[in-house]
Formats: structure tokens, sequence, C-alpha cells
């Protein structure tokens, strides 16, 4: 079991979630037991299977994965991850917003990959309160990167009103 | 012209204090070159051939004369004593040390400026027509939504990492376009519909570079309270769809392309459908709020005409020149709108020395209520001056370089700042303008050519705007050397167009002949109303054509 620390709710924990990828023939090897965080081709394919595994389920959803994909099947997840391939690919921002305000997903979003500090802001805006902060990089010092601007013009998952409507 | 309130000082002061952390922790080497350079885009700061570039906005061109001082100053303690007005808006810097850079938004955070989004893949400045607020045929005042619109993007957590940059530019003007709307992402039109009431026409995939295009009609009207949730699908669609593999067609102007503007549209209006009537829905409140920030300033009430402005005129062909290019009808009797001419010849287009600034600054306090702005053309304009101030404003602004009276004239170029400055530029752009403005430099003949747009981009990214220059240059690399091709017949107003180009290109010290014998085609050709692109419209690419490469 590994055993690695991510941030959640602003707060530096353990976590025990195993995030399983494919291998290059499409399959994926899955423990016994413990929680895993499956990629959305083998929900796909085995959803039965995993449902009736020990251990609590997750998926995770490339950023050429949309989230319409498994807007029906939300109950199933305790965690939904986004996976940033590199920093510069913003299409997951969007699935996080649309997992939190249009389909309503109320469980951890987590952002995995290539992910850093100087991105933490908006994702939290956009409803992710998870973070895998990526290799070589100082978690601790990573988390101050919530909260750099104190102010937000516009509404977002993390806040329903736009300033306009309270200021 | 806007004003912070506690909110907007402090999320301008929060970034200062957030980029001053990221430098240090660049410098500190706790962050690569690469994790760097989208943090420093989002800031407009460059790293270019000789130096850092920063890039500082100016939203929608509107500029208090106390900024104008601080961008004086700043330029004067941290550059070289000299700044770049460039096409959208924004004020370049091109000497900052990057060590300094997080002192100078210090500073500028006082006069409540600062350079967020001027670079990057993320919604850049918002622009307008220079004339906002003053211009007589204007349907209402473009400004109230142009400030909306830079406050919804600003720090928008969902459009921060975009496939490519993205410029939204907003026009109130049926009869012209001085924000080059239709190549913009978005161009934005306020219109009336057959009830009278106001609202917006939204185009999308206008852009140059590359592939210039000209923008597509998505919407014929939409009601003003819908603007940001509209906005927010459009950039949605994008954000989820746009090319991210190639950088050449990762523009929202491929993409619309690729999948037809009718299917575009039809995923923005899905898109909508679900945001609408959300909390981003504007209030009126909100539009009332924005409205306080541009009621105009305490004008004398004047007669139409001053009658000793006009007997100056006549008295004064100099200035009488000066009147009939640079400034332009106003919608309140007795005032006009000026423009300063930052175009004089042998100083590179949209430059200004910090002494320039402070004289600005002093000439809009004198004349003008104390606002300037920044035009699309790269100029200033004071739009609100009294006739009766017109001579000794002119006076003024001769003694400081600005008179230079060729406004939309040849001389009058766009110009990027090209290989002198920019580190993708395949050509120098600058002393091709230099060449041109020392060929036309007879005022009567240049008044005798009229109107003219003439664009001068480094390379296809095309920030000089060649594709809708009336005559368009482009810096091109011919197996090392600097060559430069021509385009005849673009525009950028209500009826934008793109250039068709001319042939092989030309070398350096060919441009300004090939500029001459150009100019000869149209006068010759040309009927007595016609300006430049009206002839070109009417007979075509051949004759020019057949002149300029006649005997090579
Ligand atoms: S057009 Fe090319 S050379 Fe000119 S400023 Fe833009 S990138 Fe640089």
């Amino acid at each position: 079991m590994s055993n690695k620390k991510i941030i959640r709710n602003g707060q530096i924990e353990s976590d025990t979630w195993l995030v399983i990828k494919a291998d290059s023939e499409g399959r994926s090897i899955l423990p016994d037991d413990g929680d895993i965080i499956v990629p959305l081709s083998l929900w796909q394919e085995q959803a039965q299977t995993l449902k009736q595994r020990a251990g609590k389920l997750g998926i995770w959803l490339n950023s050429d994965e949309s989230p319409e994909s498994i807007a029906t099947d939300l109950e199933n997840f305790q965690i939904i991850a986004i996976n940033f391939p590199v920093f510069m690919d913003g299409r997951g921002y969007s699935y996080a917003r649309l997992l939190r305000e249009r389909f309503g997903y109320k469980g951890e979003i987590r952002a995995i990959g290539d992910v850093m500090q100087d991105q933490l802001f908006y994702m939290r805006r956009c409803g992710i309160d998870s973070f895998t902060i990526k290799e070589g990089k100082d978690i601790e010092e990573a988390i101050s990167g919530l909260y750099p601007i104190n102010q937000s013009y516009q509404a977002a998952a993390d806040q329903p009103q736009p300033l306009f409507r309270r200021r | 012209m806007y004003v912070y309130d506690d909110y907007d000082q402090q999320i301008v002061n929060d970034r200062v204090a957030q980029f001053r952390d990221q430098t240090q922790r660049f410098l500190a080497g706790k962050i690569s070159d690469d994790e760097f350079l989208p943090l420093r885009l989002q800031n407009g700061l460059y790293i270019q051939r000789h130096a850092p570039m920063l890039r500082i906005a100016i939203p929608y061109g509107m500029l208090a004369s106390r900024q104008l001082r601080k961008l004086a100053d700043v330029s004067r303690k941290f550059d070289k004593g000299y700044g770049h007005f460039s096409t959208r808006q924004n004020m370049q810097l091109h000497w900052p040390k990057l060590e300094q850079v997080p002192d100078i938004l210090a500073e500028l955070a006082t006069v409540q400026m600062h350079s967020i989004q001027t670079s990057g893949n993320c919604i850049r400045n918002t622009t307008t027509d220079q004339f906002a607020g003053v211009a007589r045929d204007e349907l209402e005042d473009p400004r109230p939504y142009c400030e909306l619109i830079r406050q919804w993007s600003t720090f928008h957590p969902e459009f921060a990492y975009l496939p490519r940059k993205f410029k939204i530019a907003v026009n109130a003007n049926p009869t012209a376009d001085r924000a080059a709307t239709l190549v913009h992402d978005i161009g934005i039109h306020i219109v009336q519909n057959e009830s009278g009431e106001n609202g917006f026409k939204v185009f999308v995939g206008g852009g140059l570079g590359r592939t210039p295009v000209i923008a597509s009609l998505v919407r014929e009207f939409l009601p003003k309270k819908h603007l940001l949730t509209y906005l927010e699908a459009i950039l949605r669609v994008y954000n989820r769809l746009g090319r991210r593999d190639n950088k050449h067609k990762a523009r929202i102007k491929i993409l619309v392309r690729a999948m037809t503007p009718e299917k575009f549209t039809e995923l923005v209006e899905q898109e909508w459908l679900q945001l609408k009537d959300g909390p981003n829905t504007v209030t009126a409140e909100e539009f009332e709020r924005l409205k306080t920030f541009f009621t105009e300033p305490e004008y004398q009430s004047l007669p139409q005409q001053d009658e000793h402005f006009l007997a100056l005129q006549t008295e004064n062909n100099f200035f009488a020149n000066w009147v009939k290019r640079n400034v332009t009808p106003h919608k309140k009797p007795g005032y006009a709108a000026v423009t300063l001419s930052l175009k004089k010849t042998g100083i590179a287009p949209g430059d200004a020395t910090h002494e320039q600034m402070d004289a600005m600054a002093d000439l809009a306090d004198n004349y003008s209520f104390g606002e300037l702005r920044v035009s699309h053309e790269q100029n200033i304009v004071l739009a609100d001056v009294k006739q009766s101030d017109l001579h000794s404003l002119w006076r003024d602004a001769k003694q400081h370089g600005f008179a230079t009276p060729t406004l939309g004239l040849l001389n009058d170029m766009i110009c990027c700042p090209g290989g002198d400055f920019c580190s993708l530029a395949n050509a120098k752009s600058i002393p091709i303008a230099q060449q041109i403005q020392e060929r036309f430099q007879d005022l009567d003949y240049l008044y005798d050519i009229g109107d003219l747009d003439l664009n001068i981009s480094g390379c296809m990214n095309a920030c000089g705007h060649h594709h809708v220059g009336n005559i368009g240059i482009l810096g091109v690399d011919k197996k090392g050397a600097e060559f430069y091709q021509v385009s005849l017949g673009g525009a950028s107003g209500v009826d934008a167009s793109l250039g068709k180009i001319l042939g092989p290109s030309f070398s350096e010290k060919e441009v300004a002949n090939v500029i001459e014998k150009i100019i000869d085609v149209y006068i010759d050709k040309r009927t007595e109303e016609e300006r430049f692109i009206d002839t070109y419209r009417r007979i075509g690419i051949d004759p020019f054509k057949q002149q300029v490469y006649a005997n090579v």
C-alpha cells in the first residue's frame, strides 16, 4: 500500500488511493484489495466487476476524456481524478467545473499529473479539492498556491456568486 | 474612467505579491524555465533577443494623466527612458531587468495598472474604439462592457490555459470599426434590434498570423444581460475542443473553420442554454454601476463651430492640414478629439520617450480633462478638446513632435517592433518604416495620395497586422537574408478584407521603390473620389503587378 502525501481540503494529508494505469495494450492489473482509481476505459469494460470488488473505487479522466462519459455513473465513484498530462493543457479546468456545477458531483475531485503550486488557485476555483503535487516539488511550499489572490470576479465552483452580485 | 474599489485594488496587489514570489522561486532554481514560461507570460513578460520585454495593460486604451506619468517614470527608472505603444492598446518596455519586474508591477499597482494577461494562452486585454464615448455615430459607449469583460476575464479560473491566446474587441459604431474587431477571436458589435433595444452581435474566429481569417457571425442579437454567459459558452467550447497538438493550428479561428461556423455556433448555443440565466447573468445594477464611471466630463455649452478656430485655419495652412488629418469631429458642439501622432520620421512607430509621455500627460491635463487614449494605430488621443483650444494645443504638440499631420496617410504606419527587438522576427521592420517615411516626406504628395493604411510585420505572427493593411509588408527569410513580401487590398474597418500577395518578395533596399511604383499606379488609375483601397478593389491586383515587376 502506498502512503504518499497529497493536499486535500487545504491540508497536507497521507493518502492511500492507488492510481491504476493501463499498459500499452490497454490492460490494467488490479490489486486484490485497497482503494483504486481506474482509467475510464477499464470502467467502461468492467463496471460490474469493479463495483463488486473489495475496496473503494475512483475513476480518472485523461484530458481528452470528457466528463459527459461518466455523467450518469457518478454515484459509483468516491473520487474522480483529472489528469493534466502537461500543465499547459487546460481542458481539465472545464471538466472539473462541469462535474461540480453541471453534474452535481459532491465527492472528491483530484488533480493528478503535471500539477504544481501555481495552478492550484485556478484548480481550486474550478472545484478540485485534492492535489497530487508532481515529483520534485515541495508539497509544503506548494500548498501556499491555493490562495494567492484573495478576491475573485467570477462565479465558479468555489463561489456561486460573481463579485458584481456581492460588491 | 473606471476607478478601482478595494476589491479591484486587492486583486492587483495580490498579483504583485504572487509574481514577486514566482520570480524569486524561479531565480532560486525552484521553478524551471519551462514552468516559469506561462507564469511570466500571463504577466506580460517575454524573454526577448536583447532583454526581457514587459507588456503593460492599458485596458481598452484608457489612460489617466497620472497613469501616463507613472509609465514615464517607470521607463525612466527601470528602462532606457522610452516605451512602445502596441496595436492592442498596451505599452511595452523593451529593456527591463527580470529581478526588477516585481518592483515595476508594484509601482504600476499604485496607479491602478498591471500587466495581467497581456500575453500567454489566456484572455488578453479587451480593446475598443479610441473614440469611444465621443464619436458622433456611436450607438452607445462601449467602455462599460469592456470593463465588464476585463473583470470577468481577469484570472478566470477555467480559461487560464487555453490552447492559444485569445483576444476580444468591442465596437459600437456602425460606420467605422477602429478596433479591427473582425480580426479578433471574438468581435462584439453593439447593435440595436427592431424594438429599439441595444444588444450584441457576436463574431467569432477572426485573426491574423499565419492563417488570416475574417470572423464569422455566430449570433445576430444577444440581449445585454447574457454577455458573460455567452462568452463563457464560447470559451468553454474552445477550451475543450481547440487543437493543442500544433501551436499553429490552435487558435479558435482554426476550430471554427474546421468544424464550420454553423456547427460551432450550434455547440456554443447548446452550451449556452445550460449557462443562460445562471449567476453570471449581468444585473441591471452592475450595468448601472459600470456606466457611472464613463459619464460625460463637465463639458461647457458651446456653439457648434468656434468662429475663431475656423478663421485660424484659413490663415494658417499648416494648422489647417493638421486639423484636417489629426482632428476628429466630436458629439458635443464646440469640442473635438485630437490624435497626437507617434509617427515622426526617424522614430519607431508607436515609440514615446519618457519626456514625451510626461508632455502628453500635461497636454491631457491642460486640454482634455486629464484623460488620454491609446489607439490601435499606435497613436495617442485627447478625446475632449475645445475647438477654441486647438490652435494652442497644436503649437504645444509641435514642440514635442506629436503634430505630424499625417493621420491615416501612408506615413502613419502600423509597424511591429520587428528584428531590432523581437526574437521571433524574420526581418527588421522599423528600418523599413523609416525608409518609406523618408521617401514620402512631401506633405502635399502625401495629402494627394490620401487615406492609406500601410502595415508592417517582421514575421508571420503579424503583430503589425500586415494582412489588413491596404498595403501590407511582411518580413520573410530567404536563405538567411531579410526579404519583404508585399500584399495589397487588406482593410480592417467595417469592410474588412485580407490583402493579396503581389508576387515574389523584395530585398530591403527595394522596398521604398516598390511602394512608390504601387502609388504611381493608383495615382494614374484613380477616379477623383477614390481612395487607394477603392481603386484597388475596382481594378484588381494585375495593373500593380505589371508595374512593379516590369523589367525584372
Ligand atoms: S510580427 Fe513577428 S517580428 Fe513582429 S513583433 Fe510580432 S512576432 Fe515579432
